[in-house]
């Protein structure tokens, strides 16, 4: 039978401070570890937000984003009238061709200059992309150089407040309304006209990069994308919209994932040491308890159990510490850049179960293997000499 | 019945023939028992006596199932020990030994209870037969009012007396005692003997003692005078020198 619970519990509470020092170390590796898996975790979901699960995403063929895309006014056309497509009160085709750009705007918490997404859409942007409210202001009007800034962006950069003039791609541009996405990668972007913006840029007027495109219902995609696909006018691929985006997301999850991994790794080394360090000197100041446990009855694995137990608990203690640090950062918004479309990206750190739960297992792998050579000796300690110990 | 010769009582609990143990220090080798033969009969109250390194502790830690010995055998109630492994060892050591020790050795988080309850843990017995068991100890050793305090609320001599408890509570073949009044003032140590020949006359049980003290091994029924690793008398007993 094990060793009762409460021996560790209350060895645990006789070695207090060397116990803190260790709980102390995991609970900071945990609060990183926690800190970056929450920032990887807020990046995906701003960017996968952006993307509705009813809209596709058409691009020309073999365009992995919009930036390497170009679509024609032609194939716009002819996407409009694919069957799939939902259609507004006045039966036309709810679509919206856009074009992207990116200027530099100097940021307001350093002074120099980042990248803003300029996202140049149609009129019925708003009626594609349902979540999309302006809170302040208005919708641009067409054929005009007004934009309707996001609100991180507004946040983010200097003189983007509503009302203001700003200035790109050689001329000026007026601050109309403020918008809201419901925390997606579009409240960093600006939006404009994409037929005004094309002629700022002096780009054709009848090419666009991507064509978004709300369906009647998301189980439409597979015959509108072989629609297009069959299609010897079109030289479109479709991707649904939140494919798109989750795709977008992978790269620069994964670095800041692995990133995050190596980080927590290397703290968790040190940590490690802290509790090996805390074990073995409680092994050595109970080496007469653990003899006499031994010359009862109680067998090496048994106090290698116990011990590992006793290093899992105070790790986990670090890892609920550590946790109960970083919880704060719920929410708080950090930005990076987005590698795919070379801009800025706001996104607001997101602490999941499922990553508290990581950061609790990575901590019990710590004290566990804290513990492991500690739990080792104990059980490997010479009995009949130990129990004469003083 | 003791004796140190062989083959002297066929109904011996305790028996050891040839038994050696040498230590090896760098190049040295140290014969630290040589060549023992032993038998105590159950019931028996033996104590070891004997200058520090003639081998007393080591005799008793290889009846006790705590080392092995280099060479002969020791054959406990029928059961020849020598051979066992490890884990074998320490499994024969939870249903056939109580051990008490000179620093009492309790465990200072647990309380008086919790530690007497420690050998039961080894055992298939629910947790309302333990309590019985515990509080039958306790009761013995008379501190069933001191069952929930923690050993540094407790007097040397009441340590003693729940680590006494501890190494009756299973029922053990027999006790081994290593120096139990050594840490004691006289008062204390003579209640400590008191309860060991109690144990003896009451209980039948069969007490193994080691002690430096005259007086403490003048309780026992038989002593055995132990140097350079050799038992040479025994005294006070009825068997052979």
């Amino acid at each position: 039978m094990a060793i009762p619970i409460k021996y560790n519990l209350l060895s645990i509470k006789e070695r207090w401070t060397s116990t803190l020092v260790a709980v102390l170390s995991i609970a900071g590796v945990v609060a990183v570890f926690i800190a970056v898996l929450a920032m990887a975790q807020g990046f995906r979901k701003t960017l996968v937000a952006s993307g509705s699960p009813g809209n596709a995403l058409v691009l020309r063929g073999g365009a992995s984003s919009e930036m390497e895309s170009a679509v024609t006014l032609e194939q716009v056309k002819i996407i409009g009238d694919a069957p799939g497509v939902a259609r507004d009160d006045t039966g036309q085709p709810l679509i919206s061709p856009e074009v992207v750009v990116i200027a530099a705007f100097p940021l307001r918490s350093t002074g120099t200059d980042a990248n803003v997404q300029i996202r140049g859409v149609s009129e019925k942007a708003l009626k594609v992309r349902t979540f999309v409210d302006i809170v302040d202001g208005k919708f641009f009007s067409p054929g005009l150089p007004e934009l309707v800034v996001g609100i991180n962006a507004r946040d983010n950069y200097s003189g983007f407040d509503l009302g203001s003039t700003v200035s790109f791609g050689g001329r000026s541009w007026r601050v109309v309304g403020i918008m809201a996405s419901n925390g997606s990668s579009f409240d960093s972007e600006m939006w404009c006209d994409a037929v005004v913006l094309n002629q700022t840029y002096k780009r054709p007027e009848n090419i666009f990069q991507s064509v978004t495109v709300s369906l009647i219902s998301p189980d439409q995609l597979e015959a509108f994308k072989n629609t297009l696909t069959s299609d010897p006018r079109l030289t479109v691929s479709a991707i649904s919209e939140r494919s798109y985006y989750e795709k977008q997301s992978i790269m620069v999850f994964t670095l800041i994932e692995i990133l995050g991994f190596l980080i927590a790794s290397v703290m968790g080394i040190g940590a490690m040491f802290g509790a090996i360090n805390t074990m073995y000197s409680a092994v050595s100041a109970r080496t007469r308890e653990i003899a006499t446990l031994r010359a009862i009855g109680f067998r090496g694995g048994t106090i290698v159990a116990s011990f590992m137990l006793e290093a899992v608990i105070i790790a986990v203690c670090g890892g609920i510490l550590g946790t109960i640090i970083i919880l704060p950062i719920h929410g708080n918004m950090a930005s990076t850049m987005n590698w795919q479309t070379f801009s800025h990206l706001s996104f607001a750190f997101m602490i999941t179960p499922a990553i508290i739960f990581q950061g609790l297992g990575f901590a019990a792998g710590v004290g566990f293997l804290g513990g492991l050579f500690p739990a080792y000796r104990a059980a490997r300690i010479p009995v009949a000499t130990a129990l004469r110990q003083l | 019945m003791v004796s140190t010769q062989p083959n002297q009582s066929p109904k011996a609990l305790i028996v050891l023939r040839n038994v050696s143990k040498r230590y090896r220090r760098g190049l040295e080798t140290i014969d630290v028992l040589s060549q023992v033969n032993l038998d105590i009969d159950a019931g028996e109250f033996v104590a070891f006596m004997g200058p520090s390194g003639s081998g007393k502790t080591t005799l008793l830690n290889l009846i006790g199932g705590l080392d092995v010995p280099d060479n002969g055998s020791i054959i406990i109630a029928g059961e020849e020990i020598t051979g066992f492994s490890d884990s074998m060892l320490t499994a024969w050591r939870a249903r056939h030994v109580g051990f008490v020790f000179q620093l009492y050795n309790l465990i200072p988080v647990l309380t008086a209870y919790q530690n007497v309850e420690l050998p039961l843990l080894l055992t298939r017995l629910n947790k309302k037969s333990r309590k019985k068991h515990v509080e039958t100890a306790l009761s013995i050793v008379g501190l069933n009012d001191r069952m929930h305090h923690y050993p540094r609320q407790l007097s040397g001599g009441q340590e003693q007396r729940v680590a006494i408890a501890r190494a009756i509570v299973s029922d053990p073949t027999f006790l081994l005692c290593d120096e139990p009044t050594g840490d004691l003032d006289r008062a204390s140590a003579n209640d400590i003997l008191d309860l060991l020949q109690r144990l003896v006359s009451d209980y039948k049980k069969t007490v193994l003692m080691v002690t430096h003290d005259p007086m403490a091994a003048g309780k026992a029924n038989a002593i055995l005078h132990l140097d350079k690793g050799k038992l040479n008398s025994v005294s006070k007993g009825l068997a052979t020198s």
